[in-house]
């Protein structure tokens, strides 16, 4: 590895280590943020509950 | 309609609202795409546009498609094609939706194959299936035996210690455990579970990680395959015979990498623009869309591309990290080899493949929302009519992709027509309408509302005019390459040339012309339903 690949590899790494710790840390100290932050994971699609009241 | 009273109890902690962001951008892009992609471009080049790609693309574009998302929500739309009709007011504006419903059905049609990979390795882990010894050969020969890379239909036979070496049972039964979990509507609760297995993948891959970077060289017979060497692979910008900028001038890396961020951010695929549609309109959509992109760029290059490209090279050595069999293949050859090394490799190996399976079932179960929207909102269809119609679609996709297992082409050739230039084309189209149809300013309006960080106002310029003018240079100057250049290196062939010479590139693309094909009849029904709701709204209206 050259020191061209060790400035590469710790600017990437580095650059989106410090991007997430910046984005944990705003999270978590910004007041109400837990109460309407959302991914694909927790967003519930109203048609499961649809469909089983039509069962 | 449609808006959903989600308690507010569902978030149990702020490490839980981290956990469960990240968590949803964690997937085999990651841990497997992104290394193979990395290692075909020549490793350190394939870093540049890979990086320019996420700085005014990935991110930027993010925001832009949960932003419309949201807004075709407020208009009381979920599916895409209703999305794009509500912001464009064009007779084709439906019909563009069709790649935000192809691209993710498409992609789940050898995800789920994948998927099965993951199983498999998982269980012949558990099992101690997984023990071929010191010859990294060894492992990729079970790999190539596994997937049927030999010849179309190989993957069909079962080699001798059946049924752990069955790629097709493994498959077949994700694709089962998917179809019930969604028919069910018990997404949710993978999903909640996957909130608490994802960190422990994290703390897996860096277990792994550890142990790569202290390999040293592990055969003293090949000593140039050590691990500085395959960290240099992985970030020297001058790898191959070729130099760093004439790596760079390779407009199929530019695309490749644009591609990459798209797909493992979800970007421009039409999963992220169904669900935000879903939410309520304060919510955050701006620090969400941030945490989970950054994220899923820590898991894929501070922890994916740390472990699987130098590890490759270590015990594989350059030529095969060269061209890795298939994009998704290098890390089945790869890891095992260095959980061969390690302590507890066999513990380690079940529980690392075992939760990317489950990081693969949370992503795969995604990517059917969009079309299952589209049923049921342009159809009528209930849900579970739509996920058993649907079911029959993928069923048949995931069954061609198995049965065309020669050199994994057809699930290559999918992989690059969908999950490549379909998903930059998305992208593209999805960035104008944003920037230039719904206009910069409301759809700034439409991001900042509830959003807990401020973004910078240069966003808009960068997603009006840096963007599109990206996208559509890149997009230009491939199709310049495949179609008016002479390759300077005979073996690397272009697409017209791979599709000249192989009936299986050949069928592929015709079966994704008539899956096309055969969702825009969907839409065009779609649409005469919405005009006629439209019409009965007009004339009851007083």
């Amino acid at each position: 590895m050259n020191t061209g690949g060790w400035i590469v590899m710790i600017l990437a790494v580095g650059g989106v280590t410090g991007l997430l710790s910046w984005c944990v840390y705003k999270v978590i100290a910004t007041p109400g943020s837990t109460e309407h932050l959302h991914s694909t994971a927790d967003i519930e699609t109203p048609d499961v509950e649809e469909d089983e009241k039509l069962d | 309609m449609n808006r959903q009273n989600r308690p507010k109890e569902v978030w149990g902690s702020r490490l839980g609202v981290i956990l469960a962001v990240m968590g949803s951008a964690v997937g085999l892009g990651n841990f497997l795409r992104f290394p193979g992609l990395a290692a075909r471009y020549e490793g350190g080049a394939f870093m540049v546009p890979y990086f320019i790609s996420l700085l005014i693309l990935g991110l930027p574009l993010a925001w832009v498609e949960w932003s419309l998302g949201r807004y075709g929500g407020s208009q009381g739309h979920n599916s895409t094609p209703g999305i794009y009709r509500s912001i464009w007011k064009n007779r084709i504006a439906p019909y563009c939706g069709v790649l935000a419903i192809i691209i993710p059905a498409m992609i789940y049609m050898y995800y789920v194959y994948i998927e099965g990979w993951c199983l498999a390795y998982a269980i012949r882990y558990l099992f101690g299936e997984m023990n071929y010894g010191a010859d990294p050969a060894a492992y990729k020969n079970f790999f190539f035996d596994f997937v049927g890379m030999k010849g179309d239909g190989v993957a069909l036979s079962t080699s001798g210690d059946w049924p752990l070496g069955s790629a097709v049972l493994f498959t077949a039964v994700c694709f089962t455990i998917n179809f019930i979990l969604i028919y069910r509507g018990l997404a949710k609760g993978i999903e909640w579970f996957c909130r608490w297995a994802m960190p422990l993948l994290i703390v897996c891959a860096i277990i792994v990680l550890v142990r790569v970077l202290t390999l040293g060289t592990p055969n003293p017979e090949l000593p140039e395959q050590n691990l500085l060497n395959g960290l240099g692979y992985m970030w020297n910008l001058d790898v191959s015979d070729k130099s760093f900028w004439a790596s760079l001038c390779n407009p199929e890396m530019w695309l490749a990498a644009a591609g990459q961020i798209f797909f493992s951010l979800s970007v421009g695929f039409g999963i992220v623009i169904t669900y935000a549609s879903y939410m309520n309109k304060d919510d955050d959509i701006a620090l969400s869309s941030l945490t989970a992109s950054s994220g899923n760029e820590f898991c894929e290059v501070a922890l994916g591309g740390m472990i699987i490209v130098p590890a490759g090279f270590v015990f594989l050595g350059k030529a095969f990290v060269e061209n890795p069999p298939s994009t998704f293949g290098l890390g089945f050859v790869a890891l095992p080899n260095v959980f061969n090394q390690m302590i507890f490799g066999q513990a380690i190996g079940f529980l690392f493949f075992f939760l990317l399976f489950l990081a693969a079932v949370t992503s795969s179960l995604s990517m059917l929302q969009p079309a299952i929207a589209l049923l049921e909102e342009g159809l009528g269809l209930r849900r579970k009519a739509s996920v058993a119609m649907l079911g029959f679609i993928t069923a048949v996709g995931a069954a061609f992709v198995v049965y065309f297992s020669k050199d994994l082409l057809a699930l290559d050739t999918i992989d690059f027509w969908i999950g490549t230039f379909c998903i930059f084309v998305l992208a593209t189209f999805q960035v104008i309408l944003f920037g230039w149809v719904l206009g910069v300013d409301r759809g700034f309006e439409e991001l900042g509302r509830g959003a807990e960080i401020r973004i910078p106002r240069f966003v808009k310029f960068i997603i009006k005019y840096v963007s599109p003018t990206y996208l559509l240079v890149i997009f230009g100057l491939w199709i310049n390459q495949q179609f008016f250049t002479a390759p300077t290196n005979p073996d690397d062939l272009t697409w017209p040339q791979k599709i000249q010479q192989s009936s299986v590139v050949q069928m592929t693309l015709g079966f994704i012309v008539v899956v096309i094909i055969l969702f825009l009849l969907l839409i065009a029904q779609s649409v005469r339903r919405w005009r006629a709701a439209e019409r009965a709204e007009t004339e009851a209206a007083p």
